[in-house]
């Protein structure tokens, strides 16, 4: 595997992971006990993807997917800054969500076309899963469509799927803080 | 010396973690079991990449082979060569008898099962195809929420991956 596509690979994972720790955010207090379920099933499902790519790239990096998922510092994430924002409004999710997947199942379609056999099958698996959040997603596009509040949301958010991986937002430092804090308290030569 | 069959055999005997009345093997997710000298290797797919149980399986698989006196191998395959059409018809029947609807076949279903639901999504209670979507996700990756419309009865669907 190349450069290149171990870079594709960690984009994604890091996508997956801080994603499904912010949807995850949902379980409890979501507006409709169905949502409660949806979301808190999307983030196990987002983590599980994350856990699969990192795998991939640490085979070819000699490392393993959880030094790789939880001990770079956060200026080394390659996520979107629309995965990071924290506990968006309800319609802001939503809209998140719809712009997300519609991304996601692009470069997934690019993926399963890999000469990577692995590649290529993580992907395809991935993607079966992956239809039921489309599913998901435009369901609840159908719903909002025509409201106001739901497509500002759209167009706020929209520019945030492509604006660069290079920069980060501070609520990705205080995702980052949270999410390892179990971990780098433990005392060195721990296993898990 | 361990044979495949006897490692089959034990492995049948492993219930899945979430849905204890079908076992490993019924639910088909056991890809392959190869013995080489004490070595018993077993490679198997998860149904969801985040299902928790994943470890649990693995390592009631470990057990099940060190108790043969071998030696387990356990790897997972991450691919989309396994669906639920390989869930057997044993498991099917299983899955049914106590509740929850089995998948559709992959290919009635996708890729656009929105449409298709009505046709393939049976009740297990009552066989009435008269059944609605309630949540597409439920108590675990693998199922969904319907509701039968006919015997009023809520059930589980085991999603189509």
């Amino acid at each position: 595997m190349n450069e290149q596509e171990q870079q594709l690979l960690l984009e994604i994972a890091d996508d997956e992971l801080i994603l499904g720790w912010r949807d995850s955010e949902w379980t409890g207090i979501a507006p409709l006990l169905e949502e409660d379920v949806a979301f808190s099933s999307i983030a196990q499902n987002e983590i599980g993807h994350a856990r699969a790519l990192y795998e991939l790239v640490a085979r070819e990096r000699g490392t393993t997917a959880d030094e790789l998922a939880f001990d770079r510092a956060p200026s080394e994430y390659r996520c979107a800054r629309i995965a990071e924002l924290r506990l968006l409004d309800w319609e802001k999710t939503i809209a998140r969500h719809y712009l997300y997947e519609e991304a996601d199942a692009r470069r997934l379609e690019q993926l399963k076309a890999s000469d990577d056999p692995d590649v290529a099958g993580l992907a395809a698996k991935i993607d079966r899963e992956e239809a039921y959040h489309r599913m998901h997603a435009q369901m609840w596009f159908d719903r909002l469509k025509d409201e106001a509040r739901f497509t500002a949301a759209v167009d706020e958010l929209r520019p945030l799927l492509d604006a660069g991986r290079d920069d980060h937002t501070q609520e990705l430092d205080e995702l980052w803080e949270e999410m390892t804090v179990v971990r780098r308290s433990q005392p060195a030569g721990t296993t898990w | 010396m361990v044979t495949t069959e006897q490692v089959w055999a034990a492995l049948a005997e492993i219930p899945d973690p979430e849905i204890p009345i079908i076992s490993l093997v019924d639910l088909g997710v056991i890809r392959d079991v190869a013995v080489d000298n004490g070595t018993v290797r077993v490679a198997f797919t998860p149904t969801f990449l985040g299902c928790p149980a994943l470890e649990v399986m693995r390592d009631a698989m470990a057990e099940r082979v060190r108790a043969l006196g071998a030696e387990p191998e356990i790897t997972v395959r991450s691919d989309d060569s396994w669906s639920t059409d390989r869930i057997t018809p044993e498991g099917r029947e299983k899955l049914r008898a106590s509740g929850f609807a089995p998948p559709a076949p992959r290919e009635a279903s996708a890729p656009t099962l929105v449409q298709l639901q009505a046709n393939v999504f049976r009740c297990p209670y009552c066989g009435s195809t008269d059944t609605r979507l309630e949540n597409i996700f439920g108590p675990t990756p693998c199922r969904s929420l319907r509701y039968c419309a006919s015997c009023r009865q809520p059930f589980e669907q085991f999603k189509t991956i």
